[in-house]
Parts: C-alpha cells; sequence; structure tokens
C-alpha cells in the first residue's frame, strides 16, 4: 500500500468536492484513518472498491465509537482487498451524538458484508444507516428502547446483591440499597464537631 | 432386612436383598441422561467429559438427549444472556420430572465476569432452581463429573412418595418464563424460588469499610 497521503490525494481526485482528513485519533493506531465527511462517504467507498489500484472487495469491520465529550460518534469502516492481497484502508465517518441526526449512509449496497455489523452499530450505538435493506436489532431483543454502548447509557439499577463489591459497583450498590456511603458520615462527623 | 447376616449369605447364592427405594434411586442416578445445549466455552467442557478421554459414560450420563421431553438432567453451560434466558426456562420447562440442574461455570451460577454487563443474567438460579453448581471459568472435565456424582448422591438420598416436587400434585412443575422488558427481563428474578442471599440494608458500614 501507498502512503496514507497519497491515497488521500487519489481518493480527491477520484471524488471531487469530497472532504478527507488524515487523522490519528489514538496514539495506539497503526493505521491512520481517512475522516470522510458524510456527503461523500459512499462515492469515496465505491472509489476504493471499484478502482484497479486498490480494488477493496472486502469490508473486514464496520463498528461505532462514543466521543461522549467532543459529541459526536464515529463509525469506522475497515477494508481490505483479497484481489490485490492488500489492506487496510480505515475509513471513518462522525456524525452527531443526537439519536434524530445520528444518521450516516449505509454502504451495505457496495458490501453486502456490512449488512449484519451496520444492525451491530445501531443495536447498540444508534446509528441510524440510510439505505440499508433491513435495519433492525441483532443482539439486543426487539423490545430494548436503548443503545448500551454509548457512553450515557444507564443500566437498570439491579444491583441486590453483589459477593464483591468495589469502585464503581460498590458505589451503586450502597445506592441501591439506600446505604449512606461513610464518606458522608464522616463529613456529618466533622460538621457536628464544629 | 435389617439382619446383615442374612443379606451377606444370601448375597453369596447370588441373591440380593434391598429396600425397593435404594433399587429405584440406584436405576435412577445411574443413567442421568443430559439435555444437549450448550451456551459458550463451558460447553467445551463438558463436550470434553463426554468424549473417550474423561468417559461420562462411566456414570452412566453420555447419552445426551437433542430433546427436552426425554433428558432427566439440564446442564446449564456457560454464560446465559438475558436474550437466551427465557429460551432456557422454556426448555427446563419441557423436560418431564423427575428433573434436575447442574449450573456449569461462573456465568451460570452468578454472571461470572459479565455480571456488570447490560446483556447478561446474574445467575441462572433466578429462574429455575439448581440442584448442583460449579465454580470456575470454565470448570474442568473432572469438576462436572464431581458435580456429576454429587447429583447421583443428591438423587440416592431422595425418599420415594415425600417431600419431591414431582410428588406433589399442588406444585407447579412450570416455572414463569420471564418477558422481554425495555431494559431488563420482567421479573428480574422469580422471587419464588430465588431471593437475594443477603440484604444490603443488613450490612453494617463497618463491615462494609472492612471489606475494603
Amino acid at each position: 500500500m501507498e502512503a496514507i497521503e497519497k491515497i488521500k490525494e487519489q481518493a480527491l481526485a477520484a471524488v471531487p468536492g469530497a472532504q478527507i482528513e488524515i487523522i490519528n485519533s489514538t496514539p495506539a493506531a497503526v493505521q491512520p484513518a481517512l475522516l470522510v465527511d458524510r456527503e461523500h462517504i459512499c462515492g469515496v467507498a465505491k472509489f476504493f472498491k471499484e478502482d484497479p489500484r486498490f480494488q477493496m472487495d472486502f469490508c473486514s469491520c464496520v463498528t461505532g465509537v462514543d466521543y461522549l465529550k467532543a459529541g459526536y460518534i464515529e463509525v469506522v469502516y475497515h477494508l481490505y482487498s483479497a484481489a490485490l492481497k492488500h489492506g487496510l484502508v480505515v475509513l471513518k465517518v462522525r456524525t452527531p451524538r443526537e439519536l434524530e441526526q445520528c444518521r450516516v449512509p449505509s454502504l451495505t449496497p457496495l458490501w453486502r458484508g456490512c449488512e449484519f455489523q451496520e444492525r451491530e452499530a445501531f443495536d447498540l450505538y444508534g446509528v441510524k444507516f440510510d439505505g440499508h435493506p433491513d435495519l433492525r436489532r441483532i443482539l439486543m431483543w426487539d423490545e430494548f428502547t436503548d443503545h448500551p454502548m454509548r457512553k450515557d447509557y444507564v443500566p437498570p439499577a439491579d444491583y441486590e446483591w453483589e459477593p464483591t463489591p468495589h469502585d464503581e459497583t460498590l458505589e451503586r450498590a450502597r445506592e441501591a440499597a439506600g446505604i449512606v456511603p461513610p464518606s458522608a458520615i464522616e463529613e456529618a462527623d466533622k460538621a457536628k464537631k464544629k | 432386612m435389617t439382619d446383615e447376616g442374612l443379606k451377606s449369605e444370601l448375597q453369596k447364592s447370588g441373591i440380593f436383598v434391598l429396600p425397593f427405594e435404594q433399587l429405584y434411586n440406584w436405576g435412577r442416578k445411574s443413567s442421568i441422561w443430559p439435555l444437549q445445549f450448550g451456551l459458550a466455552c463451558c460447553a467445551i467442557e463438558m463436550i470434553a467429559s463426554a468424549a473417550s478421554r474423561y468417559d461420562l459414560a462411566r456414570f452412566g450420563a453420555e447419552v445426551f438427549r437433542a430433546t427436552p421431553r426425554q433428558a432427566d438432567l439440564m446442564i446449564v453451560a456457560g454464560t446465559v444472556t438475558k436474550k437466551m434466558a427465557p429460551q432456557v426456562v422454556r426448555l427446563f420447562n419441557q423436560m418431564p420430572e423427575p428433573k434436575y440442574v447442574i449450573s456449569m461455570g461462573a456465568c451460570a451460577i452468578s454472571g461470572g465476569p459479565f455480571k456488570d454487563g447490560y446483556n447478561v443474567l446474574k445467575g441462572i438460579d433466578r429462574y429455575i432452581p439448581v440442584d448442583v453448581h460449579i465454580p470456575g471459568c470454565p470448570p474442568r472435565p473432572e469438576a462436572l463429573i464431581h458435580a456429576i456424582m454429587t447429583l447421583q448422591r443428591k438423587i440416592a438420598g431422595q425418599q420415594l412418595g415425600v417431600e419431591q416436587r414431582w410428588y406433589d400434585k399442588t406444585a407447579t412443575t412450570e416455572f414463569p418464563i420471564p418477558a422481554f422488558g425495555e431494559h431488563d427481563l420482567q421479573p428480574p428474578a422469580n422471587p419464588e424460588i430465588w431471593q437475594p442471599p443477603r440484604n444490603y440494608k443488613d450490612v453494617t458500614i463497618a463491615e462494609v469499610l472492612k471489606k475494603d
């Protein structure tokens, strides 16, 4: 594979108007990614699939990443070429976290293998994929009403008993049982002494 | 019957004298037919127990049945997700009495490492009565064999006609199947068979601090 800068130039030449940015989101990321805007992700993906230099015929991974503080959800696509035996090209798309606006064009029409993975991203992160043929929950049950992998998801308060509670679990177990945390008692004692 | 001398004399000539109950239980405990289903990695250990190296056939429990109608024993081998729990309870309901449950591995007995997860049941004993719990992640085949021997001892000790669920005409053998709720299973546990071991309200702050 060529350098990421060259790949970006080739994609820009093929898809005029696309906004592509090279990002190293984490220090641990071996492969820099191409951040593409939502409007042009389909075009850029199509370019990587059909261009004879890339022939990315295999989309191995689709996942969501929730950046709670920054306020967006990122959808990550990993592309490989089985024909040319090269890869990986990482494509990223960002979308607002709000459920109504959390939309990304589906790449299932390009790679059939994306279908279940996009359903998983929808199920766990609430990303709606426009153009997906069958966008339903895949892991959680149909009656489930939330998206559990979002950072602000609040799980049901079922801490009725924990054998070895610690840290956050201990706090939640105390809360569920209506136990006053020791720190609050200490503060109350201090206030009394004063 | 209590004359041990007469018993051993008869035994020498090939006549065995024993209470009917003992014979009946011997037959039951020596042919436990487990239900053939696995939920996660514990199932691999269960398969290993049934295969030649550990040879569950020595204990008469090698006939894994592919239908609950023919099974005596349910081995809950692996993580029970909240999505799977109703099906497990339904399978248990479909088994004929007398029936037994072995809860195999950390996940099946308590949720294990996934206990704090949004999708994992914190132990199958919340919905069905468990006879033997096996800790371990996953338990080795020896542990499963030990559990089956424990269950055999339990069966051998059971009295006919009294205090057993399947002799009681009024007792229910159908356990309520939990429904899918908006965030959790409804109800989250069957209060008739499961209560939290200890209420947190009874735990003093000093105890909690000591635990830390």
